[in-house]
């Protein structure tokens, strides 16, 4: 039983922690609040007017907001769809007994600590480049023009680069969750003649949809915020080609200096997070319970 | 019954699973080998880079030279292991007394601090930056490890809570039973069981902030700047620079590489919140 003085003393110890990430949430996000309300330019000094929904009006009209919502979209997408379908083929694989099992798992799981800067860079001189890229030079063994990927397919390029760096997480957690499957009840389906199609569907797939749902919600809430790939490979281009939500709202606050209009953008974002996390949250809740 | 497997079925599983293996470890691979080339070999087709001459060890002075790997490399340091040491002194406190003295708040505070996690960091990025402009915080390392700091105290914390919710209360109570104050519990009986537990959290934490590229990229330019922002120095093209670009990019990931690989198990528990077991 926990005594009284355990119980202050608890309370003491909590604070701390309780306190700073209160700061850390409330300041920046009430200051986020007040300035997407306010005609702000960092350049231009307007004395800083009240200006209600304005910033919203422009941030959202703008043509390049759409745009950006779209690959937002087509980004966070495309990359759950390959990590998820890839990650689950690779913990299949990994599952089944093998020579060097330790060091093959690495060599998969490695992506996921080459920080991001490094990956897009390394992705893009050497592999992507048309000229002196591996692609390239793979393409003019076999005759065939190159691909620009950053001038042809400059999305679907971050999609890989970015799949590249989260497949090794996917498979992580799948094959964790894999791990945890009874082996007898696999067994016995085999021994009921069920064929491996079908042990897959109704017992492999439905043990593993809780990790697979994890997967995807934790994802997309890195995924969202997506912004080094995107710095070091194209900076948002060719037009505003490969611009997300994330790296739009830094064009106009850090490139801009447009303080009012970067913030709605902000709101926006949290916004869009939080519909995520909401689903997320209530998982990981019910988990704590059991 | 685990059943018997011809080794015939195990080597073409680890024949289909090492390609896969290879295939994704590539780009790794492939910077290691042109970080030992000469720049106009480090442009060659693949089979004369892998079977040409140029072998060098030349790049690795280069990346010195060019922008101090050396600075850079001391900033993450400083930054991963120094936001890391203090979250854990701010969150092994708090860990602990939820973990031992429950109350019925606990998984809210838990839940609370897990969605502020949730925040994209562009939401607060204006705030924070102008916060960090008034108080000459931009490009400083201690304004790195705040917010490195305050990005991850939810994981650690989480974490760590886990962890010490699996060592059995009744040692603890026993313990105060014969007497033990509560700086005595701490130190000689929760600590030592306590240590595994913190060393993974401290390894994952370490690993996350040495990677973290929004704040690190948008808060420092030179005197700060981390690997990240040393690596991003190379976006710009400046004539030959792949076996320099190598070089640097695996002196930049080599560490982490390594540690990440002791804390497979730890990712898993760190990143999902507990969520998969």
């Amino acid at each position: 039983m926990a005594t009284k003085a355990s119980r202050a003393a608890a309370r003491t110890m909590i604070s701390p922690a309780v306190i700073l990430l209160l700061g850390w949430m409330i300041i920046p996000l009430s200051l986020t609040i007040y300035f997407s309300f306010l005609r702000y330019n960092l350049i231009t000094p307007t004395g800083n007017p009240f200006v209600g929904w304005e910033n919203y009006y422009w941030f959202v009209t703008d043509p390049s907001f759409k745009a950006a919502m779209l690959n937002t979209l087509v980004l966070v997408g495309g990359v759950l769809l390959i990590t998820v379908v890839g990650g689950v083929m690779f913990a299949l694989l990994l599952d089944r007994p093998m020579f060097g099992q330790g060091v093959i798992r690495i060599m998969v799981i490695a992506p996921f600590f080459v920080m991001p800067t490094v990956s897009g860079l390394v992705w893009k001189n050497m592999f992507m480049n048309p000229v002196n890229g591996i692609f390239g030079h793979i393409a003019k063994a076999f005759g065939a023009p190159p691909i620009d990927f950053f001038g042809q397919i400059p999305l679907l390029s971050i999609i890989i680069i970015v799949s590249w760096m989260w497949l090794p997480f996917a498979t992580l957690i799948i094959f964790t969750a894999m791990q945890s499957l009874d082996q007898e009840q696999l067994e016995a389906a085999e021994m009921d003649g069920a064929k491996w199609p079908s042990r897959f569907i109704f017992i492999m797939v439905p043990h593993l949809s809780r990790s697979i749902t994890v997967v995807i919600l934790i994802q997309t809430i890195f995924l969202l915020s997506i912004f080094a790939e995107i710095l070091v490979t194209t900076n948002g281009g060719p037009g505003v080609s490969t611009t997300n939500l994330t790296y739009l709202i830094y064009v106009s606050s850090l490139l801009q200096f447009d303080v009012g209009m970067g913030s709605a953008g902000g709101v926006i974002a949290i916004i869009l997070a939080n519909i995520v996390a909401i689903f997320l949250m209530r998982m990981i809740g019910k988990n704590l319970d059991a | 019954m685990a059943r018997a497997v011809s080794t015939g079925q195990k080597s073409l599983n680890t024949a289909i699973a090492g390609t896969l293996g290879l295939v994704m470890f590539f780009p790794v691979l492939w910077i290691l080998i042109l970080s030992f080339k000469t720049e106009e070999n480090a442009i060659r087709a693949p089979l004369e880079v892998l079977f040409g001459s140029g072998w060098t060890l030349d790049s690795f002075a280069a990346v010195q030279a060019r922008s101090d790997y050396f600075k850079h490399f001391s900033n993450s340091v400083v930054i991963s292991v120094g936001s890391t040491f203090l979250g854990l002194l701010i969150a092994v406190p708090a860990a602990w007394s939820m973990a031992f003295v429950p109350t019925k708040h606990t998984k809210n505070v838990l839940m609370w601090m897990l969605s502020t996690k949730m925040l994209p960091p562009v939401g607060v990025l204006i705030p924070i930056y102008l916060i960090f402009r008034d108080f000459g915080l931009l490009d400083t390392r201690i304004g790195l490890v705040i917010v490195l700091m305050l990005m991850n105290l939810p994981i650690i914390v989480w974490m760590l809570y886990t962890y010490f919710k699996e060592i059995p209360g009744e040692i603890l109570e026993a313990a105060r039973m014969d007497g033990a104050s509560l700086r005595e519990e701490i130190l000689y009986v929760l600590t030592p069981m306590a240590i595994p537990g913190m060393a993974s959290t401290v390894l994952l934490n370490v690993i996350l902030s040495w990677n973290e590229a929004f704040w690190t990229l948008q808060l420092t330019t030179s005197d700060a700047a981390p690997l990240t922002q040393f690596i991003a120095s190379y976006s710009s093209p400046e004539g030959l620079f792949y076996a320099k670009l190598s070089a640097a990019s695996i002196m930049a990931i080599a560490p982490i590489l390594i540690m990440g690989w002791f804390s497979q198990k730890q990712l898993v528990r760190g990143l999902t919140f507990g969520a998969v077991k």
